[in-house]
């Protein structure tokens, strides 16, 4: 059992998005949010976790009713499976996180506007059994996560000299204290997200000899 | 009997129950979570109010210090004038709700002002409300006794630009509002500016706005300056 489970294919479901099929670096989906949150390292990874919890449910409920959704209205009943998954993290992070709920604000709202959600829905939560939906939900969502953490790391070090709210450089290195260092605002602005995605990229595909060709497998 | 997915009557049945089923569940999770909701909005509240005295406080002492500092509140109309009645409670005025509501003209407002004793002194705080680029912002100042000189401030926001305009609730900010008056030598009012490209040295009335929070910062000049105006109006009455 545990064979099939984890059969070459699945495990392909579940690393592919971390790398060579990363929704962000690859298909370059999901990048509103990945400019928006990655101000700082927190709000990053609370953000990261949401998703991976709404894409995993979605994936699986809409799996799970795959035989049963009218193909006309299919669109529309994603849209609901996903939205009330997010109204349901929302209410819950009001709830018993309420500092972290006010940081991202509106969003947790604008998961429902993240094109990775609805598209591995469309492609393939729609056209799967249960357990390959769960890993290829696990697999974007992590893939997706992983992307944000790495620029929030970086523009959180470099913009505000501090990690998770830690500040990691002395007070001795700025100018304030008569040292030589200085924040760089620029990362606090969204056109630096941009800016970082894209080396990450650059690295990713410039580690790949032929990247077109490996979009073009898929 | 094998039902046909493709007929309307599958369709609008299945979208018929999804909703229901949607509708129902979310409605419990929403009125099962309400009193934790209501509790943290309130500690949230009591944390701004005691900020704007520079008392430090979490979640979880909030209620303790706040019935420790906090010794009397005020009702006041938009003339200044203060509004008796038994079922008034300060606290409880929702000052956003009536930032909000459009229809509610300025003389039918009513505005809660606490009143806060630390270290022997009396404070005045007030509660202000008003816009920034996406969303509500709203604060607290509080006032030494001669109502006029700020003794500190707190901004809070719901949707202002993380790193930008939402750094009005940072200490940064907060903190340049200390000292500074909202009278000018002759005794009338001028509030106080936040001004983009930096505060006039020494200006008892500017504070430095935030670089890239321009419209956030103005909402934060034009909220001091709408309110305060109308605690003046009250603050004259006690200031003798």
């Amino acid at each position: 059992m545990k064979s099939t489970l984890f059969s070459k294919k699945n495990r392909k479901l579940l690393s592919d998005p971390l790398g060579d099929q990363n929704p962000i670096t690859i298909q370059v989906l999901g990048i509103c949010s990945a400019l928006a949150i990655t101000v700082q390292l927190q709000q990053a990874l609370v953000m990261s976790m949401s998703v991976v919890f709404v894409m995993v449910c979605a994936n699986m409920i809409i799996s799970a009713l795959r035989n049963v959704i009218p193909s006309r209205i299919r669109i529309i009943v994603q849209l609901v499976v996903v939205s009330s998954l997010v109204v349901f993290v929302d209410q819950v992070l009001q709830a018993f996180l309420p500092d972290v709920q006010e940081k991202l604000s509106v969003f947790i709202g604008l998961i429902v506007s993240n094109c990775i959600i609805m598209g591995r829905l469309e492609a393939f939560a729609l056209g799967n059994t249960l357990w390959p939906s769960f890993l290829d939900a696990i697999g974007n969502a992590v893939g997706y996560g992983w992307i944000l953490l790495a620029v929030a790391f970086f523009r959180e070090l470099f913009g505000s000299g501090k990690l998770f709210g830690y500040q990691v450089f002395p007070d001795g290195w700025y100018e304030a204290g008569g040292g030589f260092y200085l924040n760089n605002n620029l990362m606090i602005l969204p056109p630096m997200a941009l800016i970082v995605v894209g080396v990450i990229i650059w690295v990713q595909r410039s580690r790949k000899s032929f990247p077109d060709e490996l979009l073009e497998e898929n | 009997m094998k039902i046909n997915k493709d007929s309307n009557i599958f369709t609008f049945s299945f979208a018929i129950i999804m909703v229901l089923i949607v509708a129902i569940s979310l409605a419990v999770v929403s009125e099962s979570l309400s009193s934790m909701k209501k509790a943290n909005k309130e500690d949230k509240k009591k944390i701004n109010i005691l900020s704007a005295i520079k008392v430090d406080c979490n979640r979880d002492n909030a209620s303790e210090l706040y019935q420790e500092y906090i010794k009397g509140s005020v009702v006041i109309n938009s003339s200044g004038k203060p509004i008796e009645g038994d079922n008034i409670d300060a606290f409880y005025i929702d000052v956003k709700k009536q930032y909000r509501n459009k229809a509610l003209s300025k003389e039918d407002k009513i505005f809660p002002l606490f009143i806060a004793e630390k270290d022997g002194s009396k404070y005045y705080i007030t509660p202000l409300v008003g816009s920034g680029l996406w969303g509500p912002i709203w604060g607290f100042v509080a006032f030494e006794k001669d109502c006029n000189t700020v003794f500190g401030a707190s901004f809070d926001h719901k949707t202002e630009t993380p790193g930008l305009g939402a750094e009005i609730r940072e200490s940064f900010f907060e903190d340049e509002f200390i000292g500074k008056k909202i009278l000018d030598e002759n005794s009338s009012f001028v509030s106080i500016d936040v001004v983009k490209g930096g505060a006039k040295e020494g200006s008892y009335h500017q504070v430095d706005g935030i670089t890239g929070g321009t419209i956030t910062s103005d909402g934060v000049t034009n909220m001091l300056k709408a309110d305060l105006e109308i605690y003046n109006n009250y603050f004259k009455t006690i200031r003798n």
